[in-house]
């Protein structure tokens, strides 16, 4: 029951967790070596099971993905510049503008891992916190994707679902009516931070990373331990060439974006 | 019960605009029926059913079944995927439909309570028809919210239910204020409801036979219109009339902060609360007046209880709503204008010259424009189908004014990869629904209880007499204690 008590001293004025520190978990994006392969969000959808959705429902702003690739043009046509891409994420916010709105507690904050948490059992489907989210990294799911037809193959008049086989076993598959977000990849997180208290230690960077930063062919996503000053990712988040998006909210968000390098 | 008594005008005023003298006894209160044969006119309107009632009460229950729960099932059934809500327009017309009937329920609250402690004489005949909208408006809201959620079969997590893991509701979330909110409106406009209806049901349980006596006898609560008892229901009623008046400002206040809490351009802006309760109240008369017309046309002897001073009432109501729309109106698009904030100035740009700006231009012209430019003209307030047409436009202009805060607004983020337009699917037959069945519900009750609070109407007849003055007929008026 310990857990579930909250030390008041750190409850902000919006009932928010709001953090002092810099945060435990952190992610560093070059938006300048980004290619914009989309590979991060193949392998996110690979190890977070989400569903294809097709392509009415995709177009129509309901593609479920946890981490996007954004693309602008710059000027008139003929003289048209694309700007670098820029993958779009859960920030994992340490003061979350999604955690005070949700009536269920269902958008809650982890004080041990400092990551935002949705809690897929107790969301009631209000969409409050997409609604408040600056960033519109939150996705809903509308529809019991991963069991529509469009998600089988047809053998003998049966529908067999044969996507179902590569779901990874330690994470929820959502159902209809709830909200879900990127979680920095939780499940590896606690994984690693098993086999490190299997063997009494703590846990190092480097020794683990999110899918979306494994899968990235040109390194441009960067995960790892921010409270840590020797790691590549806190080094890289004081760059000089590093700014976080809508620092004017005061978010505090745990992503750092390198663009003109 | 006559304490003092004073001029309603003086003679002069008579003698200075002679054009302008009228008969006193237009007026319903100088225009005294007795009180048994008051009461069988109101009870034969309740019975008086022609084959047309029956037509459109069934057109409205087929609406019901098929638009509201079977459409309302199926969405619960598939999943929000046919509604009409995406990214980034998470809200979408279930919420419009929610803001928008507690924008009529509103106007309940303020003709009977306000009115009421206010002693404005013309709201006697029509207290009744505004209450019901607010309680038939109310179930409204309640549903739609209902809808909007993603999984509605956990709703009741959002009461503080005691359970085994300790889980409390968020207390922090505007959405919490909310729920509290409406709930308390709608225990106390119900029981504000049911308070002055005592007398008329124990008249109707005198006046009726078979099961409409047993109906009536439960609901009456043996009321025999002692003097005790009137005493005591005087007293609850003037508890209930001056305790709704704060709930009523404070529930479309929170419910305007579910949107002004948010960090959203457009939507934070520290004016809404007050703008949302007088957008109520505009839209509520507006309703009312469409009602009054529709009941003074289609039931018997209503043309007696509702008459021109009614409309002429209920018309400067509205036009001074409509000027104090206004005034919140453009506080605040002008204030987000002048902030000149990146996103809020994109929205602006996006809402007069975007897709929508037809909409936005009809809200304009429909909450605005022509309220300022007909009912300041007497003949056009004293007119019921003028007056009627006109609460209808406010009607539509108030819904747009939703519909442009809730999904027009939130097409626009600090996301500008998200940026897409909304369109309703499903909404557009639950919102059907939810009309079919205020209406519905409407029509059942304009049978089964009197619209018309008979014992207030002669109360006030009661205290407003005519005097002989020499030559003159004097309207005169005493006042309770």
């Amino acid at each position: 029951m310990s857990n579930l008590s909250v030390d008041l001293n750190r409850v902000g004025a919006k009932g928010a967790l709001a953090e002092e520190a810099e945060g435990k978990w952190g992610m560093v994006i070059d938006q300048d070596i980004c290619t914009g392969c989309q590979a991060c969000v193949a392998a996110c959808a690979m190890e977070n099971n989400l569903p294809f959705v097709m392509e009415e429902d995709a177009a129509y702003g309901r593609s479920l993905q946890w981490i996007r690739i954004e693309r602008f043009w710059e000027g008139e046509y003929p003289e048209v510049r694309t700007t670098p891409y820029q993958p779009m994420l859960c920030q994992q916010c340490g003061s979350a503008p999604c955690e005070p709105v949700c009536p269920v507690f269902a958008s809650v904050h982890s004080p041990s891992q400092e990551l935002n948490l949705q809690v897929y059992n107790r969301c009631i489907g209000t969409r409050y916190c997409a609604n408040n989210c600056p960033y519109q990294v939150r996705q809903f799911n509308y529809r019991d994707y991963h069991i529509e037809p469009f998600h089988a193959n047809e053998v003998n008049g049966e529908l067999v679902f044969t996507l179902h086989n590569q779901f990874n076993p330690d994470v929820t598959v959502r159902r209809r009516g709830i909200m879900e977000k990127c979680t920095f990849c939780i499940q590896r997180i606690h994984k690693a931070e098993d086999k490190a208290k299997s063997e009494g230690r703590e846990v190092e960077d480097g020794e683990f990373t999110t899918a979306c930063a494994q899968a990235c062919p040109t390194n441009a996503i960067v995960f790892g331990l921010l409270d840590n000053p020797e790691s590549l990712v806190s080094q890289l988040s004081h760059h000089e060439h590093g700014f976080r998006h809508l620092d004017e909210l005061n978010t505090l968000p745990r992503i750092t974006y390198l663009k003109e390098g | 019960m006559a304490v003092t008594s004073g001029y309603l005008g003086s003679e002069k005023a008579h003698t200075d605009h002679p054009e302008e003298e009228h008969d006193p006894r237009e007026s319903l209160m100088y225009d005294p029926l007795p009180r048994g044969v008051m009461n069988d006119m109101v009870m034969e309107s309740m019975h008086t059913t022609s084959w047309k009632f029956w037509v459109v009460l069934g057109i409205l229950a087929f609406l019901v079944a098929t638009c509201f729960f079977y459409a309302w099932g199926y969405m619960i059934a598939k999943g929000l995927g046919v509604a009409g809500v995406m990214r980034p327009s998470y809200w979408g017309v279930f919420l419009v439909n929610t803001v928008f009937w507690i924008g009529i329920s509103h106007a309940g609250t303020f003709i009977s309570a306000i009115l009421r402690v206010m002693k404005a004489e013309f709201r006697r005949p029509f207290t009744r028809a505004a209450e019901l909208m607010t309680t038939f408006g109310l179930i409204q809201a309640g549903a739609s919210i209902f809808m909007h959620l993603g999984r509605v079969w956990l709703a009741y997590w959002m009461f503080p239910i005691p359970n085994e893991r300790q889980l409390w509701p968020n207390f922090h979330s505007p959405l919490m204020w909310d729920l509290l909110a409406i709930t308390t409106y709608v225990l106390g406009s119900t029981m504000y409801l049911f308070l002055p209806l005592i007398p008329d049901l124990a008249m109707a349980r005198d006046r009726s036979t078979g099961w409409r006596k047993t109906f009536y006898r439960i609901l009456a609560l043996g009321f025999r219109g002692t003097e005790g008892e009137w005493r005591h229901l005087t007293t609850a009623m003037n508890i209930f009339a001056f305790a709704i008046i704060p709930v009523m400002f404070s529930v479309h206040t929170i419910v305007s902060w579910d949107f002004a809490m948010a960090m959203r351009p457009g939507w934070s802006s520290t004016v809404f609360g007050p703008y949302f309760v007088l957008g109520a109240l505009h839209s509520g008369m507006g309703a009312v007046a469409v009602v009054l017309v529709i009941m003074r046309s289609t039931m018997k002897h209503m043309d007696y209880f509702i008459r021109k001073e009614h409309f002429d009432g209920l018309g400067k109501l509205m036009m001074v709503v409509s000027f104090a729309y206004a005034y919140f109106f453009f506080n605040d698009y002008i204030v987000q204008w002048y902030g000149g904030d990146r996103w809020t100035d994109t929205l602006l740009h996006w809402l007069e010259e975007g897709p929508m700006a037809w909409m936005f231009f009809q809200m304009v012209g429909f909450n605005i424009v022509i309220p300022f430019l007909t009912l300041w003209n007497k003949r056009v307030r004293t007119t019921p189908w003028l007056l009627a047409i006109i609460g209808l436009l406010i009607n539509v202009g108030m819904y747009w004014e939703r519909y442009i805060i809730v999904p027009v607004t939130l097409s626009i983020n600090r996301m500008p990869f998200t940026w897409r337009l909304y369109e309703p699917r499903i909404e557009i037959f639950l919102t059907i629904g939810t009309f079919s069945m205020f209406l519905l519900f409407y029509m059942i009750a304009s049978r089964l209880i009197p619209l018309i609070p008979v014992w207030e109407v002669q109360e006030g007849q009661m205290v407003h007499t005519l005097r002989k003055v020499g030559k003159a007929q004097v309207p005169t008026v005493s006042e309770f204690e």
